[in-house]
């Protein structure tokens, strides 16, 4: 890695932050649990390292301890993922559902 | 060449995750912004498979791949879906774990692969690879342990074996100084781990003292507090994910994961300021615990029949649902009673939502839009006040601090935070097990008053009480 790679890593760490500061102003209370449910999928983002780790043949032999690693963490994040989208969806349908067809 | 669209790719994704999270903080666009984050989450996982099948190997893990996406999303999907509205809050807890925890494995699996092929090369993309290592784990597994225990926090207790036992909730002060001790531990740790990433040793103390760090930040901290718990831990799962970018060198989940980040731990301050605390305060001051009010009144009960006899003729009902009303689930109940009142009386019933009744925000919403409450009776507080001077009865349910008088006289814990005006009604009924003091540890003045009536007793058992009695009218 050479140090401007790092640099670049760290502008978009410290620029993503603030980003992700700003976006959230005013959240009426009603949509707190479904925009913590939303947010909390999105975090399921390192599904995208469980699957670059768990790219190893289950014959490789030499990596095969780190291969189910990620395999346990591929499983995680996408229950993490899948489930999370999904619960907001029925949260959101509940509460902004049931106001547009009042 | 190659490279520079999975950049691309990333960089769509990102941007889905922005406006995603954009949108759910608005009412109307809230459901857009869901569906944007799933697109998002489609691109990034398409672009990585993309991205690997033209590594030099190809994909040659097919099998771990293929099925391991399938499984995760086969359970998560079922849990969503079994999953009842009142167990909402528990479910986001555990999902949120189980992200801290693929974070923390990811970044365990990398390590692994040093210690099973060969170490990094000394130098400065080593140092940083590890230095992320070490911080993904300490935030992930922290996440993991303390989701998980904020879960049975929120569930109110574990069944085992039968036997249903409580969560404790347990901080004494000195144990502030043990977390600070343990978390510089960790730090220690992962500075000696540059030296020496594949020392196993080193590996399973950051694993072991990171699990304790999440349970003891989270085992001293009440029931009631926990939704600004779960949206920290939230924050906290996003964090994780961006240092497990930087080991990978991966720009999207640095992104994402500090977008997470951020944004959580706004929401846990707009969380925080609606139900008037300090973050601080909720993280390392454990409070309503030894400044509990002693008892020194007691109130003698009325009975279902009594209360029937009472709203007998009422004109207008306003019902305030809190903790005690998911606790027992008896939202159905509850909506029964309100077609009762109208069928037989043609009473007109509301319900007063206070912004931080229940175990999370909008958890009212949720609990009686699944009784089939119609939204336009759920009224917030600050517009329903008004309306209690002219309000027949106020039927409170396992509801205590955010209907306390106390919060009006400007002293105490309580002091300052917005209260529903349900003493300004004719009539209030309050629906409890007992007089106990609510979290913040205040006597509630308006029990006392000559016009409440006390049903002492479980919200379902008591308001179907209610309702056999007003059927026998």
């Amino acid at each position: 890695m050479t140090p401007e790679l790092l640099i670049g890593s760290i502008t978009l760490f410290v620029l993503s932050i603030f980003l992700g500061v700003e976006l959230i102003t005013k959240v009426p209370a009603m949509l707190h649990t479904p925009l913590m449910s939303g947010a909390n999928a999105i975090s399921g983002i390192s599904v995208v390292g469980a699957l670059l780790g768990a790219n190893v043949a289950y014959d490789a032999g030499d990596t095969v301890t780190s291969g189910i690693l990620a395999f346990i963490a591929l499983v995680l994040a996408m229950i993490n993922v899948v489930g999370g989208f999904a619960v907001t969806n029925r949260m959101l349908n509940m509460i902004a559902g049931k106001k547009r067809g009042a | 060449m190659l490279e520079d669209w999975v950049s691309v790719g990333y960089l769509v994704s990102a941007i889905f995750f922005i406006f995603g999270l954009k949108n759910l903080g608005h009412p109307r666009t809230a459901p857009k912004g869901n569906q944007y984050g799933m697109l998002g989450m489609a691109i990034a996982v398409v672009t990585t498979i993309i991205d690997m099948n033209f590594f030099p190997d190809g994909i040659v893990g097919w099998t771990l791949i293929g099925s391991g996406i399938l499984i995760g999303s086969l359970i998560g999907y079922i849990m969503a879906v079994k999953v009842e509205m009142t167990g909402m809050p528990e479910m986001v807890a555990l999902f949120n774990g189980f992200g801290g925890a693929a974070s923390a494995l990811v970044a365990l699996s990398e390590t692994w692969k040093w210690i099973e092929t060969t170490s990094p090369e000394p130098g400065l993309g080593a140092t940083v690879a590890i230095v992320a290592a070490g911080l993904s784990a300490l935030v992930g597994w922290m996440t993991l342990t303390g989701s998980l225990l904020a879960m049975y926090k929120l569930k109110g207790g574990i069944e085992i074996f039968g036997k249903w036992i409580r969560t404790p909730t347990w901080g004494p002060v000195w144990l502030n100084p043990v977390k600070a001790l343990l978390f510089v531990s960790v730090l220690a740790l992962i500075y000696m781990s540059i030296e020496d990433p594949t020392n196993t040793d080193y590996i399973w103390a950051i694993i072991g003292i990171s699990c304790v760090l999440g349970i003891i930040l989270v085992l001293p901290i009440g029931g009631a507090d926990m939704p600004v718990v779960v949206s920290l831990l939230n924050s906290l799962s996003g964090i994780a994910a961006a240092f497990t970018g930087f080991i990978i060198n991966n720009s999207v989940l640095i992104v994402a994961g500090s977008l997470v980040g951020a944004s959580g731990l706004i929401l846990t301050f707009i969380m925080c300021k609606a139900m008037n605390r300090q973050l601080i305060d909720v993280l390392f001051k454990s409070f309503g615990g030894s400044e509990k009010q002693e008892l020194t009144r007691t109130k003698v009960g009325s009975d279902a029949d009594e209360v029937a006899m009472m709203a007998d003729g009422a004109q207008k009902i306003i019902i305030v649902p809190g903790y005690g009303m998911a606790v027992s689930q008896c939202q159905h109940q509850v909506k029964e009673f309100a077609d009762l009142m109208q069928e037989k009386f043609d009473t007109e019933v509301k319900y007063a939502i206070h912004p931080v009744a229940g175990r999370m925000p909008g958890h009212m919403n949720v609990l009686l839009a699944e009784a089939n409450v119609p939204y336009e009776q759920l009224i917030e507080m600050d517009e329903i006040n008004p309306e209690f001077p002219e309000c027949d009865m106020a039927i409170v349910i396992g509801a205590n601090d955010t209907c306390n008088p106390a919060a009006r006289t400007g002293e105490g814990p309580l002091a300052g935070m917005p209260i529903i005006d349900a003493d300004q009604a004719r009539t209030v009924v309050i629906i409890k097990r007992s007089l106990s003091v609510g979290y913040a540890g205040v006597d509630n003045d308006l029990f006392y008053e000559d016009k409440t009536m006390m049903l002492f007793g479980d919200g379902k058992a008591m308001m179907t009480q209610l309702n056999n009695a007003i059927k026998d009218l």
